[in-house]
């Protein structure tokens, strides 16, 4: 198959899966069934792009010409493949969750739910292939608009008022601050197409470039640096596969994504390092690292804590997209990958909990990882990966990361990651271990009725949290691949040569 | 036939419908007159989509009324610019009429249907009038048939809420003023000129040095051109006119006439008088910069708590108008493109908005917000509309407000006023509260106990989506829309109207 079908083709598909969706609202076997279909055809497509494109093929599409010189277009590169690998690889999992999930909490509107999933996926897939920032922004702008009616879901007050910091953050710092980089950039460099090395070199004075790179890091919403960053925790009121695929994996990626992308092609690795524009950025992040984990400590609800968690661990991408070396580029690139099976993980568990207990709170949650076995262990798995310990996936991302601090000399930032993984093991691992000690539930007499009852979570729900789980382990061997899969991003960069000085 | 058509085009643009109005009121029959009435104005869109493409390459086509040659004779040129309008104009008149037809069955008493139409094409004729001449006083006489029809299609909305003819009288009112101050300052330009034409006034102008005669000229004729467009201070006539119309003609006068004004204000900036002169320039930067900013804001901040739906898109339209003052008074090609460009992008954007409206005031009958709970479940397409029309309003990605949003701020960067794009994006921030504090009643909100209502009529929802398609197509596709405006920002900037360059086609050329 050409290498331009199958982009259009996975572009296409999600987008058709949205209408079908809508069209067969009113037979729920065919419905869910034919969108795990169209998932598990839309990551095949995505593994075959993979293999086209490192065979060699042509990779440029054009869709629209938007005005002189500037155009809506799709073009295929390491870091947009990974992130679709990663996106359309767990939405089919992510899809077997949901139904279990929205049938076993008899939750409402199901095609609406299913059709903005598919919608956002289509949104990701633009964004993980948009050729110039455009068209980049073009997706980001659906994926908020695509995920809000997700957010907002329940359409109680509280949703509402979630909803509307989310979309009020996302969308308001999008347009004041990512349009104006935008525009800005393409007054100064008269084009924004992504190119290696980026477009800004020797033309952009070197006092403006911090300026122009607050307002990406601030316009990008969607990567949670702080002060932005309230949104997320406010999404927490969406059902649970939302919060697991989109503000675990889709959405929050996207962000730290278009963050790495502009880093990488907007400023180029090497312009940041040799003018030292993002050094604000490095250090931000890393506030953003400590205080995030530092919320994270104090929330007594799970899914929130979760968040706090997934705001720190983005903020790792950011860091490493502002130290401006290779190798921060790739730990920031192979992180998004551990994160992604780490944090999903995490997310579905809490999903499971809630769907086979109704409890949300952490401090409820004694003694039910006798009840809940596999939720339980695949939470602990999850959480060491996140926290960085081999054999699991999230070690790598943190070593890289720990190199590319190292190779600029930046010993505070080690400490940072350090001081980052031991808040990590303080606000996951109690988690876990509630589940096992304290034997609450036999002791808890009050609530012995409710208890009796509790038994894992649905096997729809199960068994997906149970694959990412070993996603984390399986990950970790697989590393080296995904490195490898990442190094054209940076050939050829000065960094690479002075990084092992 | 065809040929006849073409040679004569400028003036047949203007004539099918000033000409479709008598036969109308002879038709008597509701179905004849709307039939008359739409063919009338689908020929003017095919003229003027004709004329469009003439003058893409920079040509200005100067046709002569009755063979005499101007100045004596009157004269209609047409440039990249007006073109765009009349192009404007005629496609948003042959969109609006069927959705009329089904419309105004509520509203209007059947008896008056006729007159309705023949209103209506008076009122396109009169616009059209306005853009395409290039004779001073005919401006002012195709002015006040449009202002006069207008006002009396305002008073129609009586049926429904009688204070529609308190409306149409303060504009009535409002409107002759501005009216007065734009002969007014004609009167003065004459003095010093000696001639009306716009092409021979420009170049006696250039001619001698400017004066205070000249002066107090331009400014009559802005304040003037200001009232008719509502900018902001001078804006007091439009919500309310807006609010108590028959939805129909409020689609149709927020997505032309206001643009109309804009073009005669234009006109005399850039073709008659020049920004080189130190009196206009300073005019545009100290007066019309700070109000079209004023504009933005103000009316953006003053939608947010507007609970009529109609009257919240009406104090939008005035924000909407800032920003394409905004664009002139960037008084560079970016600036007018953006201009230009949103004349196009605003007009469909907020025809849909003010269609969506209308549909759910048809249903409904009610035009409060809080009265429009859960409607996204009972009419899903009307609604699903507005979101789309409503997004564009924003400048989303992906729909036509995009497009004018981002050539304004390219404008604001390349002119290094980069506080003015921050501006820019600040105000289209208020928009989203306002655009988000409808979609919230109409989606998030449960369905209230007993109100069974359906789906707006088809007649309605196939103008609305053709709007609301059209909203995403020049969002995507905007080469089109863009290189258009960008040929009429050169031609206005670079004084292309001046006598010399023309084509004449009419009686004697071609």
């Amino acid at each position: 198959m050409l290498t331009q079908t199958l982009i259009l083709l996975i572009l296409g598909l999600p987008l058709a899966l949205c209408g079908f969706i809508l069209l067969t609202r009113n037979l729920p076997n065919i419905r869910d069934g034919m969108t795990f279909a169209g998932a598990v055809v839309l990551f095949l497509l995505v593994i075959t792009l993979t293999q086209q494109f490192f065979a060699g093929g042509t990779t440029d599409v054009e869709l629209i010409q938007f005005q002189a010189g500037l155009s809506i277009s799709l073009h295929v590169e390491p870091l947009g493949l990974l992130f679709a690998l990663i996106a359309s690889g767990l939405w089919t999992v992510t899809h077997i969750y949901g139904i279990g999930y929205m049938r076993g909490n008899n939750e409402k509107n199901h095609a609406r739910f299913f059709a903005c999933f598919a919608f956002a996926i289509f949104a990701t897939m633009g964004i993980a292939f948009s050729a110039n920032l455009l068209t980049l922004f073009l997706f980001y702008e659906a994926l908020t608009i695509s995920t809000y009616p997700l957010v907002a879901h329940k359409q109680n007050g509280e949703a509402r008022a979630g909803a509307r910091t989310y979309l009020g953050i996302l969308m308001g710092t999008s347009i004041a601050f990512l349009l104006t980089g935008v525009v800005w950039t393409y007054v100064l460099a008269g084009t924004l197409d992504f190119e290696l090395g980026g477009i800004l070199e020797g033309k952009v004075s070197a006092s403006l470039m911090p300026v122009l790179l607050a307002l990406f890091a601030f316009g990008i919403g969607k990567a949670a640096l702080m002060p932005f960053h309230r949104w997320l925790p406010a999404a927490m009121v969406a059902p649970t596969p939302v919060s697991a695929l989109l503000h675990a994996v889709a959405v929050v990626k996207a962000g730290v994504f278009t963050m790495l992308k502009v880093g990488v092609y907007i400023f180029g690795i090497d312009t940041l390092a040799s003018t030292g524009a993002s050094q604000w950025l490095m250090w931000l992040a890393a506030f953003s690292i400590i205080a995030a984990s530092t919320v994270a400590l104090s929330q007594n609800n799970l899914k929130k804590r979760l968040a706090y968690s997934t705001i720190s661990q983005l903020s790792y991408i950011t860091l490493g997209m502002a130290l401006a070396t290779s190798m921060g580029v790739i730990g920031g690139g192979l992180h998004i990958a551990t994160h992604a099976f780490g944090k999903i993980t995490l997310f579905m568990c809490a999903g499971a909990i809630y769907v086979a207990t109704h409890k949300t709170e952490i401090s409820d949650m004694r003694g039910l990882g006798w009840k809940m076995p596999f939720t339980f262990i695949a939470f602990g798995i999850a959480s060491l990966s996140i926290i960085g310990l081999p054999p699991l996936a999230g070690s790598w991302s943190k070593w890289a990361l720990m190199v590319a601090a190292a190779d600029t000399g930046h010993l505070i930032i080690i400490g940072v990651l350090m001081l980052s993984s031991m808040l990590n093991v303080a606000y996951l691992l109690p988690v876990f271990a509630r589940g096992f000690v304290g034997g609450g539930v036999r002791s808890d007499t009050r609530e012995k009725g409710l208890f009796g009852g509790i038994a894992e979570a649905p096997l729809f729900c199960v068994v997906p949290l149970c694959l990412t789980a070993l996603g984390c382990l399986v990950l970790f061997f697989y590393a080296g691949s995904v490195e490898a899969f990442l190094t054209p991003l940076v050939d050829g960069s000065a960094a690479t040569a002075t990084g092992s000085e | 036939m065809l040929d006849f058509a073409l040679t004569h085009a400028p003036i047949l643009t203007v004539l099918l419908p000033m000409l479709a109005a008598p036969i109308i009121v002879i038709a008597v029959h509701r179905t004849a007159a709307f039939i008359l009435a739409q063919l009338a104005s689908l020929g003017s869109f095919g003229l003027a989509l004709y004329l469009l493409a003439l003058t893409q390459d920079g040509t200005v086509l100067s046709y002569h009324l009755g063979g005499w040659a101007p100045p004596l004779g009157i004269e209609y040129r047409v440039d990249a610019a007006n073109a765009l309008l009349l192009v404007v104009i005629t496609l948003l008149a042959s969109i609006v009429l069927p959705y009329a037809r089904t419309s105004i069955e509520q509203e209007i008493d059947p008896g008056q249907h006729t007159l309705f139409y023949a209103c209506l094409m008076l009122c396109v004729a009169g616009l059209l009038g306005v853009t395409i001449t290039g004779d001073a006083f005919n401006i002012f006489v195709f002015l006040e048939v449009s202002s006069l029809s207008t006002y009396v299609l305002v008073a129609m909305g009586a049926k429904r809420d009688r204070r529609a003819l308190s409306a149409a009288y303060d504009y009535l009112v409002l409107g002759t003023i501005g009216a007065t101050f734009f002969v007014i300052g004609l009167g003065f330009v004459y003095m010093a000129t000696g001639t009306l034409n716009l092409a021979d006034i420009a170049q006696k102008i250039a001619e001698q040095d400017t004066n205070r005669t000249l002066q107090s000229g331009f400014a009559f004729i802005v304040v003037g051109m200001a009232l008719k467009f509502a900018m902001f201070p001078l804006h007091r006539w439009l919500p309310n006119a807006y609010t108590y119309a028959p939805s129909i003609i409020t689609t149709f006068l927020a997505a032309t006439a206001t643009k109309v004004a804009l073009l005669v204000l234009m006109r005399f900036l850039f073709s008659v008088y020049s920004t080189t002169f130190g009196f206009e320039r300073d005019t545009v930067v100290f007066v019309l910069l700070p109000l079209s900013l004023l504009a933005m804001f103000v009316a953006s901040f003053m939608a947010v708590f507007q609970p009529n739906l109609k009257r919240l898109l009406a104090y939008s339209s005035l924000a909407q108008v800032g920003y394409m003052l905004l664009g002139i008074s960037l008084l560079t090609t970016l600036g007018l493109t953006s201009t230009m460009a949103h004349m196009f992008n605003h007009a469909i954007t907020k025809g849909a908005l003010f269609m969506a409206a209308g549909a759910i005031i048809y249903r409904t009958g009610t035009a409060l917000i809080p009265g429009m709970a859960g409607l996204g479940k009972q009419m899903p397409w009307t609604c699903a509309a507005f979101v789309i029309a409503g997004l564009s309003l924003i400048g989303v990605p992906g729909t036509a407000g995009f497009v004018s949003k981002f050539i304004l701020l390219q404008g604001a960067f390349d002119k290094g006023w980069w506080f003015l794009a921050l501006l820019i994006v600040a105000s289209s921030l208020i928009a989203v509260v306002y655009i988000w504090r409808t979609l919230e009643v109409l989606y998030l909100q449960p369905v209230p106990e007993g109100r069974d209502i359906k789906e707006a009529p088809f007649g309605l929802l196939v103008p609305l989506w053709g709007l609301t398609l059209a909203c995403i197509w020049f969002g995507l596709d905007a080469d089109l829309v863009t290189s258009a405006s960008q040929a009429a920002a050169e031609g206005l900037l670079e004084g292309r109207f001046q006598p010399d360059a023309t084509v004449i086609i009419g009686p004697e050329g071609r």
